[in-house]
């Protein structure tokens, strides 16, 4: 390969990473409060509000449920309503984050559900309320699980990523597509699923190396 | 119901107002059940009945057990205490506060006077032990040192100290539940709760964890309601028993005087098993109800205090001529007191049953007549 084509692909690289980076962070900000009130809030649960629950899980499964690059057209005018702009990098951010923040949302309520209801009985008994159960009992404790959905998150991201090269968004999907596909540069596509290979490898290493640091629920050595 | 009087009213009262007044107070009743129901509502919407009538009263410091058969209603009893659910009716109070007229927030508070603890541990996998006897202090807001100090105190308290620093999963259940009970003591509270905290733990180690909550009731005062379905955790811990039977209370008193003279149905078949009442197996199947010509009657002898060691059954012979024959005994020590069970077979002949009865009686011990078994039976037990 050419030195061009490696600095285009370190960038590409940097591009995937600088969204992903972004998307998931942001998910999670919004994901993870919304997590926890998806699985907090049922009926009979510590912030028992069943309607809101529904009407939440409502939103949530249709984001989920449309395809990405039908989301990504979908919400170009909210796109240019954050971003000031509808391409680019950043206006590629916007999507992804809101593609993020549901899956997140999900895979957090799941780890949350995982907890022991005693433990929340325990916390109960103990005259916690409910905020206090949240965050001394729920969080931590379904702390390793959120890690693993967190990381599987990151790793869909990766995906997704390709795919907003459809709005000018670059990174190593676009530069697959464009130099490997139309420009038919095989080598090109190759050392793109090659890099992305060692990121989703690299990504699900670090996030079940961290959970398994924190998960004290089986005995070690 | 009896009514009993608040030892603080005591003082005042007018019966027991001589100075010198060598009547005790009566104790103080720390937590109180008045009529009550509880009634779950299933999703479904169909009514389930859990307990109906209840009414209660534990003494402060005392342990209480409180036995039943699964389903019979003893969560449901326990967890009225602090508030974890609400009665359908009728009134319970613990100390000063209505635990059953107070809202959540307000219950908070009193529950942090409450410990509780539970059949399987319910600790925090995520903290240490002793991170996971501090939560109780971190929900109440001490401070980090204050804390600190107290649960070095749990430590001790509870044999753990070299355990301080390891994660649940690399505890045994009976350390498991050591944890529990330092958790459950962390905030000092007056009451202790206990929902089967020793079903998940082999007879050895319930034994320590029962003789650790003895402990604590002995030197901390504290009042324990205990809930089991197990008679021998009742007579290793308790000072008053309740048996529950389809959401009521069938029966309650002292151990001593329940275990000796079980008057329910229920209770008996609870104490069967634990006291040596029951006939060994292979007689049980041939009981009779009725008498069998040339057969024999089983007759059960209840020892109470002092009786225990008595060669009764040598004096029936000598006093009466009735030669009976020993079909199984125990001899136990409940709530302190000597209490013996022992099996007999009277022979055939004429009045022999009430002529036996009425030599027992006299001697003041409580016998059943159990049944009558065929002459063979207890020949052949007799040579084995
Ligand atoms: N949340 C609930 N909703 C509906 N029914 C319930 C609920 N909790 C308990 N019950 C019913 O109430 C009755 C008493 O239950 P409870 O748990 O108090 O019994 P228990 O004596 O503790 O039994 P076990 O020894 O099995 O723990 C049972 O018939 C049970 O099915
Ligand atoms: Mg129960």
């Amino acid at each position: 390969m050419s030195p061009e084509m490696i600095r285009l692909l370190l960038q590409a690289t940097g591009d995937t990473l600088a969204m992903v980076a972004v998307a998931a962070c942001l998910g999670t900000l919004f994901g993870l409060p919304l997590g926890i009130f998806l699985a907090t809030s049922r009926r009979g649960e510590l912030l028992a509000a069943p309607w809101l629950n529904g009407i939440l899980g409502l939103v949530v499964n249709a984001t989920r449920s449309t395809p990405f690059i039908i989301l990504v057209v979908a919400i170009i005018p909210f796109t240019r309503l954050i971003a000031g702009t509808s391409i680019g990098l950043w206006a590629a951010t916007v999507p992804l984050t809101v593609a993020a923040t549901p899956f997140i949302a999900r895979l957090v309520e799941a780890a949350i559900r995982e907890v022991d209801s005693g433990l929340v009985e325990a916390a109960r008994a103990f005259g916690a309320g409910p905020l206090t159960i949240i965050r001394k009992v729920l969080i931590p404790e379904a702390l390793p699980g959120i890690l693993l959905g967190l990381t599987l998150a990151v790793v869909s991201l990766l995906g997704y990523s390709a795919m907003v090269g459809a709005v000018g968004g670059g990174g190593l999907g676009d530069l697959g597509i464009r130099y490997g596909y139309q420009r038919f540069r095989p080598e090109m596509m190759l050392a793109v699923v090659v890099v992305l290979i060692v990121l989703v490898q690299a990504v699900q290493t670090i996030g079940e190396r961290f959970a398994a640091r924190l998960n004290r629920r089986v005995r070690r050595a | 119901m009896r009514v009993q009087v608040q030892r603080v009213r005591c003082v005042s009262s007018v019966h027991h107002d001589s100075p010198g007044d060598a009547v005790p107070p009566p104790p103080e009743v720390l937590i109180r059940f008045e009529q009550v129901a509880k009634t779950y509502v299933t999703r479904d919407g169909v009514d389930v009945s859990a307990l109906s009538g209840i009414d209660l009263s534990v003494a402060a410091g005392s342990v209480l057990g409180v036995i039943g058969r699964s389903g019979a209603g003893k969560s449901s009893l326990i967890r009225l205490i602090n508030g974890l659910e609400r009665p359908s009716a009728g009134t319970i109070k613990v100390g000063d506060a209505e635990v059953s007229s107070l809202d959540e927030r307000a219950l908070r508070h009193v529950r942090r006077r409450i410990g509780m603890i539970f059949q399987h541990f319910n600790l925090l996998s995520s903290r240490t032990v002793s991170g996971n006897i501090a939560l109780p202090l971190e929900i109440e807001g001490r401070g980090r040192a204050a804390s600190r100090a107290r649960v070095g105190e749990l430590l001790a308290l509870t044999g753990l100290e070299d355990q301080r620093d390891r994660y649940p999963a690399e505890l045994s259940g009976g350390q498991k539940q050591r944890v529990g009970i330092a958790r459950a003591l962390a905030t000092g509270p007056s009451v202790l709760l206990s929902d089967e905290a020793t079903s998940a733990l082999d007879p050895e180690t319930t034994r320590s964890i029962l003789a650790l909550l003895r402990r604590i009731n002995r030197e901390l005062g504290l009042t324990i309601v205990l809930i089991t379905h197990e008679m021998s955790v009742i007579r290793a811990v308790a000072d008053r028993v309740a048996v529950l039977e389809a959401g009521r209370i069938v029966e309650q008193g002292d151990v001593f005087e329940v275990f000796t003279r079980p008057q329910a149905e229920i209770t008996r078949t609870l104490l069967a098993g634990e006291m040596g009442l029951a006939l060994p197996a292979g007689l049980r199947a041939e009981i009779d109800t009725q008498p069998i010509p040339g057969g024999t009657a089983v007759l059960r002898i209840a020892f109470r205090g002092a009786h225990a060691s008595d060669p009764i059954i040598a004096r029936l012979a000598r006093e009466t001529g009735i030669e009976a024959n020993i079909l199984s005994g125990t001899v136990d020590e409940i709530a302190g007191q000597p209490f013996g069970s022992l099996t007999v077979g009277l022979p055939a002949g004429p009045d022999v049953v009430g002529r036996a009865r009425a030599f027992l009686d006299a001697h003041g011990l409580v016998s059943d007549l159990l049944g009558y078994l065929p002459a063979r039976s207890v020949e052949a037990r007799r040579v084995a």
